[in-house]
């Protein structure tokens, strides 16, 4: 899964979370779950367990830690995804 | 400050009544709304019947946003959030989402504990090693102001918002306490009520205890038999009830619609002392908690016209009456009228009181007295105290002006409430 794809998942993903209709729809590696799409910083953990179900990988603490903005969660998806095909 | 309050919104999510107007009218009618439940029977309880609001995915809908929805699993806080919320629309309040705070208005939602439903199944995971899956949802659903939170957070109250919990006694402690906020001038509006859920992990405790009937479960409808001769137990209820009250200034400010006034009441225990015990009520302190209800709001016992009694139907009924007729010291035969809505609904627990006093307001301005049922055969160590034409069996129309209503809980507690008739002046 490349990029553009695991961004697509992502939108999909955190659509429920986020009231800015604007802000989704314009969703790329630049956002930030909290300042652009004003997404309670409570759900991200909820965000992680939908994205461990949907791409069947498992997100440790330190990895959680960092996932704030799609271009940090887009890597460690990307990672992780690595790891589980090696 | 000693600001009169009044009452300017009801709603009601009830086993007999999911709306306001369906509720009034059930409850005119004598209607049951306790029905057997297989969940129960499928368990082994005693007691299979139970008092549950049938709500639609559709009504539920309403209330929620799709996020809230996805997670969510506590009867008690989808009760009081439909009651609440249809409490505060009904007192002709906007729900707006100003960036500002209502700081002048705020809630005591009680309940006896929330969201057993959404513990228990966070309980499995945590025991299955699955802690981290239980995301975000389950501290605000299980925390027991899950509640007043979920409903501040939808009307932006910026006044005190508060669940307390005082068992059965909770729904009228959360009225009463909110009158005191009001009253003093600490808040010009405030949304009291309280919930309870629903099913097996709720009601469990109080079967093997013996406290609920088992006699019924082939007739769920005459299940709940307050002051009859063959009352053998409770049945357990579930839902919730709100009011929003709001000083008479305000009121009539904004030229509200005014159901009735809140004159005053009185909170008190009987201290687990004398013939009190954890389950079992020390008259002394029952006979005391209504004559200072009385003294607090400034009326005499002749003067009460109907009351509405905690009244469960257990054995206890009769001392019930016992302990009103010696706090009032009124005759037999010129005892107010007195009923119970558990014969219709069955015991909701923690949101009793607030149901019976939805029910209360209600018979107070529309000038009804609702009809005992599952009473045909009054116990006798009853009507050997008042006369059985005091436990009216049909529906009464006749206006009246003052109702007390009272509500017992474990723990050895008491309130009492009187409320009265408003008069446009």
């Amino acid at each position: 899964m490349n990029k553009e794809e695991i961004i697509e998942a992502l939108k999909t993903i955190v659509q429920p979370y986020s009231e800015e209709s604007t802000a989704l729809t314009q969703i790329d590696e630049n956002t930030d779950f909290i300042n652009d799409l004003k997404i309670n910083s409570a759900n991200l953990v909820d965000i992680v367990l939908d994205i461990e179900e949907k791409f069947n990988i498992e997100i440790d603490n330190d990895s959680m830690a960092k996932m704030l903005n799609v271009k940090a969660t887009t890597e460690i998806i990307a990672q992780k995804l690595e790891a589980h095909a090696g | 400050m000693n600001n009169r309050v009044v009452i300017t919104g009801l709603g009601v999510c009830s086993p007999n009544g999911v709306t306001l107007a369906e509720f009034s009218d059930t409850i005119k009618k004598g209607l049951s709304g306790v029905s057997h439940q297989p969940d129960l029977e499928a368990l082994n309880f005693s007691c299979q019947i139970a008092g549950k609001p049938v709500l639609s995915d559709e009504r539920i809908n309403e209330y929620f946003t799709p996020l809230e929805l996805r997670n969510l699993n506590s009867t008690g806080i989808i009760y009081g959030v439909i009651a609440g919320l249809d409490a505060w629309k009904d007192a002709g309040l906007n729900i707006e989402n100003n960036d500002e705070p209502d700081w002048d208005s705020g809630t005591i939602f009680g309940t006896g504990t929330s969201g057993i439903d959404k513990f228990r199944w966070a309980i499995n995971k945590i025991d299955a090693l699955e802690i981290k899956k239980l995301g975000s949802s389950v501290v605000i659903q299980t925390m027991a102001s899950g509640v007043s939170a979920f409903i501040s957070g939808k009307l932006g109250l910026g006044n005190q918002v508060s669940t307390n919990s005082s068992a059965c006694a909770t729904g009228v402690e959360s009225i009463l306490l909110a009158y005191e906020r009001i009253k003093t001038g600490q808040a010009t509006r405030m949304l009291a009520g309280s919930t309870s859920d629903s099913g097996p992990y709720i009601w469990g405790g109080f079967d093997a205890m013996k406290v609920c009937t088992f006699k019924h479960n082939h007739e769920p409808e005459k299940g709940s038999r307050p002051m009859s001769a063959t009352a053998s137990g409770f049945v357990p209820g579930s839902g919730a009830g709100a009011l929003v009250l709001e000083s008479l200034e305000s009121a009539m400010a904004r030229k509200a619609r005014i159901y009735g006034e809140v004159l005053g009441g009185h909170i008190n225990s009987g201290g687990q002392r004398g013939l009190g015990t954890m389950t079992a009520p020390n008259p002394i302190a029952v006979q005391r908690c209504i004559k200072a209800a009385l003294q607090n709001a400034g009326i005499e016992a002749h003067e009460i016209d109907v009351i509405n009694g905690h009244l469960t139907a257990t054995t206890k009924d009769a001392l019930e009456i016992e302990n009103w007729k010696t706090a009032l010291q009124l005759p037999t035969d010129d005892f107010p009228y007195i009923n119970s809505l558990k014969s219709m609904i069955g015991h909701c627990i923690a949101a009793s009181g607030s149901i019976e006093c939805v029910a209360s307001i209600l018979e107070l301005s529309e000038g009804f007295i609702f009809p005992n049922i599952n009473c045909e055969d009054l116990n006798p160590e009853i009507t050997a105290l008042i006369d059985a034409k005091c436990i009216p069996q049909t529906v009464i129309h006749q206006p009246f002006n003052i109702l007390a209503k009272a509500s017992f809980g474990f723990g050895d507690i008491n309130a009492c409430i009187i409320f009265k008739k408003y008069t446009h002046e």
